[in-house]
């Protein structure tokens, strides 16, 4: 059963830019792993709940006080920007503003 | 030659002042030779003399680890093995990297690996794959390759690494390591490229079960850093050594799988000893791990396609054209499968297959203390093989998802050794949660009372 | 032709002033930074391995929050991830509440009328862009100070009924935040962002529109009134057309005094929300949520019920001196001193909000009373000294005293005066007064 992924929305979606030579190539990618992927509707999930963690950890929270030994200085968050000014990072202008 | 000995035997001799680390540093120098060919190592540490030499007063004494480079290193150039991250120097350490360094370990290089842990083959690496140095021809497997690799080769005393789905214990296997992928949550990922953030785990690569052992008591526990990480007391897994295993009730899985034939009659008669040992073996019926390559496929794809978001290139490295074909494969695949209409369908789904997968643990454990088998369906594949399939790392990791996925702690100790090929199998023996030590125990024993490690039988290899 | 009555609903975003950022241990601080990224570390700066770890209280102060508005809480609930990509979300992605935020279904009251809160939830903040333009290129220049820290979100359901309505829900609850010492909602920096969901329909009529247009990016109640009821118009003159008004963002312009378009939304944007596998979920207990209802301060409307009620204070006083939790803490002291001395709690008040007395909040009650019978204040006055002024008065102006007895009684004034200037000293009116009368009876 081949499942079509529509694959430049779902680039676009996942910010990465593809060649329409690539898209062809991804689409077989994709239709191979869903192939194996549509195998799990076959089980039987009744009544189970779904577990996205598997730790059974709750309320792990931290008290509200200033880490200084964690925090940069200006430099340090700096450091590995490809483009900056005035202590700021630098990116080209988005046209659409929010 | 002293980058032949085990990390235990250099501590042993560096305290008894037999050897010193000028002459492990040289001997290690040497085996750097093999880089070129076997592409092992992607950063060298040029400060590991000065590192060392501070460190040398503390537990682990100024000795040099080689640390799979997924792991944030100060100072120290941090790719994942991709271009994304080439120019990515952290101004920050891992908290498994900062503790090692406090307890004296140095930094020895960063190691190749699958990019972005994507595979089971270091073969994705966007600089170049890494050799398996058992059989050049064969891959070391992966995502930890260069790290098992270092540590097969002799280019590092031991190493560190990650799994997320076999990412230790499967190239520990093609190498013929140690790999000890301990329980989710005991092992901080602060400073870790995040891959699956729900079973990601880090964890020691070794060439003894000794070794694995020690390296694990230096890494685990609870870190205010990382929300995942767990509070429970960490034991003394040294104090796990050398202990009997007799009485102990172990469940062999997985042994009807289709496809095992060519290794099934050379692991079996593997599980002797632990009846010699004293302990009760038995086969034991687990869920298909079929299903766990489905589940880990949708977890781990909509997990990282959330987790590689950050990677723009504004703040750090490079931007996102940059990505290798696997990381945009398994990126857009986990934005399609959380994306609207699809996520109950896939993501949700397969949460539940999860849950199934831990109440059958819960009811194998019922019943078994320990559990064993296949680390990989085979022996380490030939050059080239990860190619020939989109899902080539999961089914390769069939055998080791459903404890990953579970948060189970598991250890790849050699198991059999082919002479022709000079190729490895690896036993994956696993436990329940928080019960690395009796793991630990049943590793130890068995490596103690077989053949198949090629340091502890050095002369009879 | 058509009466149309509108159908708006508001989310506010305000900024906690917890110490530290939302999910890392940075300074939370980003108006007063006095330099750009100097707050940051691998959490909020979204690095290679950053993980978040929930800040205690900011969760608490939500809680609370929805308490106060009266809100169930979410005994269960979880962080979620929001992905999408803008320069100013570090991760790729907000963390944020979807199905499962820390309070819901509360209502807050206005003089204009009730407002259902549809929900209360928390989440992190982005980080702050500015745009330039240098070596003639377009660039937008970040600074990550104030990624991370804790937002709070706060959603109505779809009661606003006017301008005033949309005015009044906004100021309500931004007495709320600072009173209880959670937020500063500077509107100007951005510490409190207000937007409004606006549609009419018919009167009368009970299905909701078929559309909304978003207003976003208000920073003053003023702008908003205005806006809504621009809109409110701009959108009668398109449905009269026959048309329907599109689907989109829409700003203010203040000089133009019209909205304009800012985005518009083609379909909905599809965040891909699953729970976020680096923050283990919360649960809370009732002990929990009722240790936390009894921290409660008495909020501004209750206790501006019980000023007028007890004190007799006017309202426009109240509003002033209710602004801020600690002066209000501190008027209630003084007026509870006061109304003790029987002295009038209202010109008080008069007298602190119309600064007719130097005091400052903070100052003790001894003091500012003192400062306040000043202003009133009278020499005692000796009563067989006043007798003897009035008869003196009274027997001087027997004229005065014969047109007083025939009715003229506003002649009484002028007693006043002379017992007042021959008194030669500030006495109380009152005292004279009763004494004057009594003498002419």
């Amino acid at each position: 059963m081949k499942t079509q992924i529509p694959v430049s929305h779902i680039a676009k979606l996942a910010n990465i830019p593809i060649t329409s030579d690539e898209e062809q190539k991804l689409q077989a990618a994709f239709e191979e792993t869903l192939a194996v992927v549509e195998e799990l509707q076959a089980v039987d999930v009744t009544d189970v709940q779904p577990t996205f963690q598997v730790t059974g950890l709750e309320n792990v929270t931290r008290e509200d006080t200033i880490d200084e030994t964690r925090m940069f200085t200006q430099e340090q968050a700096l450091a590995n920007a490809r483009a900056t000014a005035d202590g700021y990072f630098v990116v080209p202008q988005i046209i659409s503003q929010d | 030659m002293l980058n032949t000995l085990t990390l235990t035997e250099v501590l042993g001799k560096l305290k008894r002042k037999e050897i010193s680390h000028a002459e492990l540093f040289a001997d290690l120098q040497k085996s750097y030779a093999q880089n070129e060919k076997l592409n092992i190592f992607l950063t060298m540490n040029d400060k590991l003399a000065e590192d060392s030499e501070a460190a040398t007063t503390k537990a682990l004494m100024g000795v040099p680890l080689a640390i799979k480079d997924n792991f944030c290193t100060t100072g120290l150039r941090t790719t994942a093995s991709s271009t994304v991250l080439d120019t990515f120097i952290p101004q920050y350490d891992s908290t498994v990297t900062r503790r090692l360094k406090e307890a004296g370990a140095a930094i020895q290089g960063k190691t190749n690996m699958d990019a972005w842990a994507h595979g089971s083959s270091t073969e994705t690496s966007q600089y170049g794959r890494t050799l398996n140095p058992r059989n050049p021809e064969h891959l070391p497997g992966g995502s930890s390759g260069g790290s098992a690799a270092a540590v097969a080769a002799d280019m590092a005393i031991a190493a560190i690494g990650s799994e997320t789905a076999g990412s230790i214990r499967q190239p520990s296997a093609w190498c013929g390591t140690v790999g000890l992928k301990p329980t989710y949550g005991r092992v901080s990922r602060y400073g870790v490229v995040s891959m699956a953030s729900s079973t990601d785990s880090p964890g020691p690569i070794t060439k003894t079960v000794e070794d694995a052992a020690l390296l694990l008591n230096h890494i685990a526990g609870h870190d205010p850093y990382d929300g995942t990480s767990s509070t429970n007391p960490v034991d003394d897994y040294t104090q796990a050594l050398g202990q009997s295993i007799e009485g102990l009730k172990i469940g062999v899985i997985y042994m009807d799988i289709p496809g095992l034939a060519e290794v099934k009659s050379l692991f079996e008669p593997q599980l002797k000893v632990f009846e010699e040992l004293g302990a009760h073996v038995e086969y034991a019926q687990a869920m298909d791990p079929n299903h766990a390559i489905g589940v880990y496929t949708v977890v781990q794809r909509s997990e990282v396609s959330s987790n590689l978001a950050r990677y723009d290139g504004v703040r750090y490295g490079n931007d996102r054209s940059h990505f290798g074909d696997e990381a945009k494969r398994r990126i857009m695949l986990g934005t399609y499968t959380l994306s609207k209409g699809y996520a109950d369908k896939y993501y949700l789904l397969a949460q539940k297959v999860r849950t199934l997968f831990l109440q059958d643990f819960a009811r194998l454990f019922q019943k078994y203390d320990i559990l064993v088998s296949l680390t990989s369906p085979g022996f380490a594949k030939k050059i080239g093989a990860s190619e020939s399939s989109a899902m080539f790392g999961e089914l390769e990791d069939m055998l080791v998802e459903p404890s990953s996925i579970t948060g189970l702690p598991g250890i790849n100790v050699p198991c059999y050794h082919d002479p022709k090929t000079n190729l490895y199998l690896g036993m994956n023996i696993m436990a329940p949660m928080w019960h690395e030590s009796e793991m630990i125990s049943v590793a130890d024993a068995f490596e103690k009372h077989t053949s198949w490690n090629s340091w502890r039988n050095a002369e009879k290899q | 032709m058509t009466e149309y009555q509108l159908v708006c609903g508001m989310e506010v975003h305000a900024e906690l002033k917890t110490a530290t950022k939302m999910f890392c241990g940075c300074k939370n601080d980003p108006f007063h930074a006095p330099k750009p990224n100097i707050y940051t570390c691998p959490v909020c700066l979204g690095m290679p391995g950053g993980l978040p770890v929930a800040n205690r209280t900011a969760i608490e102060w939500t809680i609370k929050l929805g308490v106060a508005l009266g809100c169930k809480i979410n005994l269960f609930s979880h962080f979620d991830r929001k992905n999408y990509f803008y320069p100013d979300l570090p991760k790729g992605y907000q963390i944020s509440q979807y199905d499962q935020p820390f309070c819901y279904d509360g209502k807050l009251e206005t003089e204009f009328g009730p407002v259902r809160i549809r929900r209360i939830h928390l989440e992190e903040d982005t980080a702050k862009l500015l745009h330039k333009t240098i070596d003639g290129k377009k660039v937008s220049l970040i600074d990550f100070n104030r990624s991370s820290v804790p937002l709070i979100e706060i959603v109505t359901e779809p009661d606003i009924i006017s301008p005033e309505h949309a005015k009044a829900y906004g100021k309500t609850l931004r007495q709320i935040l600072r009173f209880m010492d959670i937020a500063d909602c500077d509107m100007e920096q951005g510490g409190m962002r207000l937007e409004a969901n606006v549609s009419i329909r018919p009167v009368g009529e009970k299905e909701l529109p078929v559309y909304k247009v978003e207003l976003k990016n208000i920073n003053s109640f003023r702008f908003l009134e205005k806006a809504v009821a621009y809109e409110m118009e701009r959108q009668a003159r398109e449905l009269n057309e026959g048309k329907t008004p599109i689907q989109e963002t829409r700003g203010w312009n203040d000089d133009k005094g019209e909205t304009f378009t800012q985005r518009v939304k083609e379909d909905a944007e599809d965040y891909r929300y699953f729970p976020d596998p680096d923050l283990p979920p919360l649960r809370f207990t009732e002990e929990q949520i009722n240790e936390w209802c009894a921290e409660l301060p008495e909020l501004p409307a209750v206790r501006k019920d019980r000023w007028m009620a007890d004190y007799h204070i006017d309202a426009k006083y109240a509003d002033v001196l209710l602004d801020e939790r600690e002066t209000a803490d501190w008027a209630d002291q003084l007026f509870a001193a006061a109304a003790q001395k029987q002295l009038k709690v209202n010109a008080l008040a008069n007298a602190i909000v119309n600064k007719k007395i130097a005091v400052k909040v903070g100052d003790n009650a001894d003091t500012v009373l003192t400062a306040f019978t000043a202003l009133h204040q009278t020499d005692s006055v000796d009563e067989n000294e006043l007798l003897q002024i009035i008869e003196a008065v009274i027997a001087e102006n027997a004229d005065a005293v014969a047109q007083y007895k025939a009715g003229k009684t506003q002649i009484f004034g002028f007693f006043m005066g002379q017992v007042q200037r021959r008194l030669g000293k500030k006495v109380d009116m009152q005292v004279v007064k009763n004494a004057i009368e009594r003498k002419l009876q």
